[in-house]
């Protein structure tokens, strides 16, 4: 049972890692109604020109991550005015493929200027288990697991009071809902769109920090959007509670299937069926399996926006 | 107060929608833009409002006076901060936020208080007293009418001096359309909001308005004040249906036609 526990903890520690990164999509999302691919490539970018700040100037901390925000802010206005701007009132594909292009500049971008090596990123974090718990409990909690879920979850919480009580939050959603209409009741969509890219740059630098002081700064940095992907189908594309329940759900899951499901798959096929197949590393497409079959039973995800029809 | 001194809009560049249009609107009035489908009165609307950008579409020529001075290339933002509100055709709620939610959308440019919104939005509840009931419920789920109340409600909320409101009776029943038109007069008589009002539906308009302009194929063909169009024999014809004769039969089409090149 202690095993169970450990794995499950682990497990829904991870998946808050995952929500970290489906809460960019999520803001992008929920404001502009489209899905942004250059997510992944974002999160990349901030942990790369945070290492690099880091490296170059022997910058602090405290005094890289300002000017990483500052980049990413920046980065969230350009993007407004170069991509976005010329592409008002287009059809979604459209803004997707745009997207997509971002992506490969950004990728690009960030290894023209700092490099292509991997790097360490130490935040002063260790992985290591937290004494307390395990002498009273007798389970490995990460240390570094645990602050990265309680930053998430302090993430969360201030977004969702952002977009259901404030102005400027209603005005996202209402953007998302109907550009048009929007313009009309005088949002400038302008201002609007450079403030969730900007909101959802910093979403990345987090994302990518945590990430990258895991696994290192490199450019697989960009794959850990598509752990998102299945995040987002089970949570819902438009919610930031989705983000968090999704990974949740993700996370614990993947780590109890990986622990559990080889073993008990391969003696049920050789008692029953006479098969012998090694199901180890379960882990690396449990959760696409699980998202598809999702898709079928609820398609909006636990939390996403019901799609109305008026009939 | 506003002025649309014979505009020109093109769309895509190439596509010629408006072909000299001028019309006023006066301070306090209600004024009618009729015509059938694709005559341009959304687009004229659009014109005033600069919403026309985001459609590739563009003022070509003339200009659009507001108070006295050119609007037509302030943002639509702007505008709506100076008091002109467009109400689109199809009412174009929010469909994911409450009915609330989207009337507070409504006040997005304004910078009052929260107790001055709060008074505003209990305004809006007196008008629209469904709104009130409604008010939780997602917009996309409300009925056609409580969009429509919505959409006006929400213009309202930017405290306006003049509404541009588009086909408001569309896909509504007659009940209802007259409803809404009923607190349209009233928001003139009480707010002082002017009305420039895009509508198919000619006679029900032309019973609210003080002064009309029939548009057809890109020009205003037609204008006068509103006792004089309903009154007037072509106006009869052509948009009420009716004839001196009493209805028309079908026979009579071609008659129709030849009467109906002089307009054009």
């Amino acid at each position: 049972m202690q095993f169970f526990f450990e794995v499950l903890i682990g497990g829904l520690l991870a998946g808050v890692m995952y929500s970290l990164v489906a809460l960019g999509f999520v803001l992008i999302y929920k404001a502009s109604g489209v899905f942004n691919f250059a997510q992944g490539a974002m999160v990349f970018l901030a942990a790369l020109t945070f290492v690099g700040l880091q490296e170059k100037f022997g910058l602090p901390l405290w005094g890289a991550f300002p000017l990483t925000l500052g980049v990413m802010v920046l980065l969230g206005i350009g993007i407004e005015r170069v991509v976005l701007r010329p592409l008002v009132n287009q059809p979604q594909i459209t803004l997707f493929m745009a997207t997509i292009g971002l992506a490969f500049f950004l990728e690009g971008v960030a290894q023209l200027v700092w490099g292509t090596e991997v790097r360490r990123l130490d935040l002063g974090l260790q992985d290591e288990p937290i004494e307390s718990v395990m002498e009273r409990f007798n389970l490995l909690i990460s240390k570094f697991d645990l602050v990265a879920a309680l930053v998430a979850g302090l993430l969360v919480a201030v977004l969702a009071v952002f977009f259901n009580k404030t102005r400027i939050g209603r005005a996202l959603r209402a953007v998302a809902d109907d550009h048009q209409a929007a313009l009309a009741v005088g949002i400038p969509l302008k201002q609007i769109w450079a403030i969730v890219w900007s909101v959802a740059g910093f979403v990345a630098l987090v994302a990518g920090l945590l990430w990258g002081a895991r696994n290192g700064v490199q450019f697989a940095l960009t794959f850990v959007a598509l752990k998102a992907l299945p995040v987002l189908i089970l949570g819902g594309f438009e919610s930031v509670l989705g983000a968090i329940v999704g990974g949740l759900i993700i996370g614990a899951s993947e780590k109890l299937a990986e622990v559990y499901l080889p073993s008990l798959m391969s003696d049920f096929l050789l008692k029953h069926y006479d098969i012998s197949i090694n199901l180890a590393g379960i882990e690396g497409w449990f959760a696409y399996m699980l998202a598809l079959v999702f898709l079928l039973v609820r398609p909006e995800g636990l939390f996403g926006e019901r799609h109305i029809d008026r009939v | 107060m506003l002025a649309i001194n014979n505009i020109e809009v093109i769309y895509d560049h190439v596509i010629l929608v408006l072909k000299g249009v001028s019309l006023e609107v006066p301070q306090g009035r209600i004024v009618a833009l009729l015509g059938g489908n694709g005559a341009g009165k959304t687009t004229t609307l659009k014109a005033i409002s600069n919403l026309l950008r985001s459609e590739r579409g563009e003022v070509t020529k003339g200009s659009i006076e507001y108070k006295g001075e050119r609007i037509d290339r302030s943002s639509p933002s702007e505008l709506v901060r100076r008091g002109v509100v467009q109400v689109m055709e199809g009412r174009h709620c929010f469909q994911h936020l409450t009915v609330e939610e989207n009337l507070l959308t409504g006040a997005f440019t304004r910078s009052a208080s929260r107790a001055q919104i709060a008074q505003d939005l209990e305004k809006v509840y007196a008008y629209f007293p469904r709104l009130k009931v409604r008010r939780k419920s997602q917009s996309g789920y409300t009925s056609g009418g409580e969009q429509q109340m919505t959409a006006i409600g929400r213009a309202l909320m930017a405290q306006p001096n003049m509404i541009l409101l588009d086909e408001p009776s569309m896909g509504l029943a007659p009940q209802v359309v007259e409803e809404i038109f009923e607190i349209v007069k009233d928001l003139n008589s009480k707010e002082g909001v002017s009305f420039l009002l895009a509508e198919q539906n000619t006679m029900v308009a032309l019973r609210y308005a003080n002064y009309g302009y029939i548009l057809e194929n890109g020009r205003v063909v037609m204008e006068g004040d509103a006792e004089n169009l309903r009154t007037n024999e072509d106006v009869k014809e052509f948009y009420l249906g009716l004839s001196s004769a009493g209805r028309k039969s079908f026979r009579d089409a071609k008659h129709y036609r030849r009467r109906k090149r002089w307009l054009a």
